[in-house]
């Protein structure tokens, strides 16, 4: 554990060597984040709701998934690097340590300028809370709560996902970041908007609506039933498949590096 | 000019390597771009059209958008420049008797031609075999030769502009915070996130007269149908202003910053 830590220290250390490139790059973050937050300000001054979802319903559904995206995002982001690290042979001198091989995938790539994105991420959420017109209790608050937590898994298992396919090809499967980047921004909409088959896919086969359109229908009272409230749970049954692959991933590695 | 053609050949071949890269991301586009067409087709399903554009022109805007995606994509492209200023192979590049301006600003231009030209046609194929309302419409083909000159032009501008951020790379050792807000900053202002259009008026004509709309907005919206005639002149006009302040401005930076350059690494 105590090596863990050490790890963990040294990255922050190093990132936080070039104290105005890593402050420029928290700021660039958060006008990435801003402007699309801009795009949908924009919508929204001439149009009053899309399929019956207000402003304030959109921008919580929007601050749900940046907040999810940036914490998972600065713990499983640096794994975008690791088709990398398997094509030139690093991952070689990984698999030699005694220590667990995932966590010293991610360690070294934590990102800690995600700062920028978590924090407009918040300000959005405090400017959607009233807006939605949601009356929060207890169960609502959970609600939110576990769509954030669970989404943020959910987003770093999708990381991982994509970076296991790397022992197969042995590259970076650029496709796969529609579910990562993209569904960071299409998930500003809840995702019936984008219509009955899509929907089905993001339930079923990547569960991202579970994190965001079915607790939103219980939180804006569309659905009274609790269980979409625990829905966002479920979604984390993806962290099996997810795993399963990567130690697949391992078992059958054989080493690219020279 | 004869060597700055093979310079702009060999990038281009280079480029053409990796064909099962090529096919993935043909159909990432494909995707992407479907998924933005159903977001504004919700926005539209909602409200009469009282937006700047209608519906079947968005569509096309955003097919063209993310076909050419590449080819308006002002920050990311060029690796081997920013490798040779990291490394300081650099110095061979300044030993050379070619001027460091022409020779990054071809470069700038290849890197962003070779991978839009094997990503364009499969994609643009695929978008005009959808059904009706998201379909890629054909303007006609006065407005497509229109939108050619204004893309080889919107070409010009994103290498200028992006010669001008490499030269900041003399200055700043990490070059990712500069890239993080160059990336925000002139994707949102060329209508990359939404396009200009959609807008509040006042604020979207200010915008309008930008560099950066300069990039993708002005040949995306003459294809789309949303610009035309004494408008998309203007615009066209403005492109080439832009396209003259930037590279005059570039050119002499980087006369300046050579003057004064400090070469990294051994």
């Amino acid at each position: 554990m105590k090596f863990y830590v050490r790890l963990f220290s040294l990255n922050s250390k190093s990132q936080m060597q070039y104290k105005f490139s890593f402050f420029l790059s928290c700021l660039g973050q958060f006008i990435t984040a801003f402007t699309s937050f801009f795009s949908i300000r924009f919508i929204f001054l001439q149009i009053d709701t899309v399929d019956e979802f207000t402003y304030g319903q959109v921008l919580l559904c929007f601050s749900v998934i940046m907040l999810s995206f940036s914490i998972g995002e600065a713990v499983g982001g640096g794994l975008a690097s690791f088709p990398r690290m398997v094509n030139v042979g690093e991952f070689d001198r990984i698999m030699t340590r005694p220590r667990s091989l995932i966590l010293q995938v991610i360690i070294p790539f934590f990102d800690f300028t995600r700062v920028g994105l978590l924090v407009q991420g918040a300000i959005v959420l405090a400017l959607a809370l009233p807006l939605s017109g949601v009356v929060w209790t207890a169960s609502k608050i959970i609600g939110l709560v576990l769509m954030i937590v669970c989404g943020a898994v959910l987003f770093f298992c999708l990381f991982m996902f994509q970076a296991a396919f790397a022992f197969f090809t042995m590259n970076s499967l650029d496709f796969l970041n529609i579910f990562t980047y993209g569904a960071r921004q299409f998930g500003r909409y809840p995702f019936s908007v984008y219509g009955k088959r899509i929907l089905g896919f993001l339930t079923f086969c990547i569960p991202l609506a579970l994190i965001q359109y079915y607790p939103l229908l219980f939180l804006v009272d569309e659905s009274s039933h609790p269980a979409y409230m625990f829905l966002p749970c479920l979604s984390l049954i993806f962290i099996v498949p997810c795993w399963a692959l990567f130690r697949f991933g391992i078992r059958r590695y054989k080493s690219a590096g020279s | 000019m004869k060597s700055y053609l093979s310079l702009f050949r060999i990038r281009m071949i280079n480029g053409l390597q990796y064909r099962a890269v090529a096919l993935g991301s043909i159909f990432t586009r494909f995707c992407w771009a479907l998924m933005e067409i159903l977001a504004f087709f919700a926005v539209h399903r909602s409200n009469g059209g009282s937006f700047g554009m209608t519906f079947s022109q968005t569509a096309s805007y955003i097919w063209m958008q993310q076909t050419f995606i590449l080819m308006y994509n002002v920050i990311d492209g060029d690796q081997e420049i920013e490798a040779s200023v990291n490394d300081g192979s650099i110095a061979y590049e300044l030993a050379r008797p070619m001027n460091l301006y022409g020779n990054w600003f071809t470069q700038c231009l290849a890197n962003r031609l070779s991978p839009t030209a094997i990503n364009c046609l499969p994609a643009l194929l695929l978008a005009l075999l959808m059904p009706a309302p998201y379909r890629l419409s054909f303007p006609g083909i006065m407005t497509t030769a229109l939108f050619l000159a204004s893309t080889i032009l919107a070409l010009g501008v994103v290498g200028a502009i992006a010669v001008l951020m490499h030269i900041t790379m003399f200055y700043t050792t990490s070059q990712r915070g500069v890239k993080i807000i160059g990336r925000a900053v002139t994707s949102f202002f060329a209508g990359g996130l939404l396009p200009l259009p959609y807008f509040p008026k006042a604020f979207g004509r200010i915008v309008r007269l930008l560099p950066f709309a300069a990039t993708q907005s002005t040949p995306l919206l003459i294809y789309s149908g949303s610009l035309t005639g004494a408008d998309a002149a203007f615009a066209m006009g403005l492109q080439v202003f832009w396209l003259a302040v930037l590279a005059a401005l570039g050119y002499y930076a980087m006369s300046r910053t050579l003057n004064r350059v400090v070469v990294q690494g051994g």
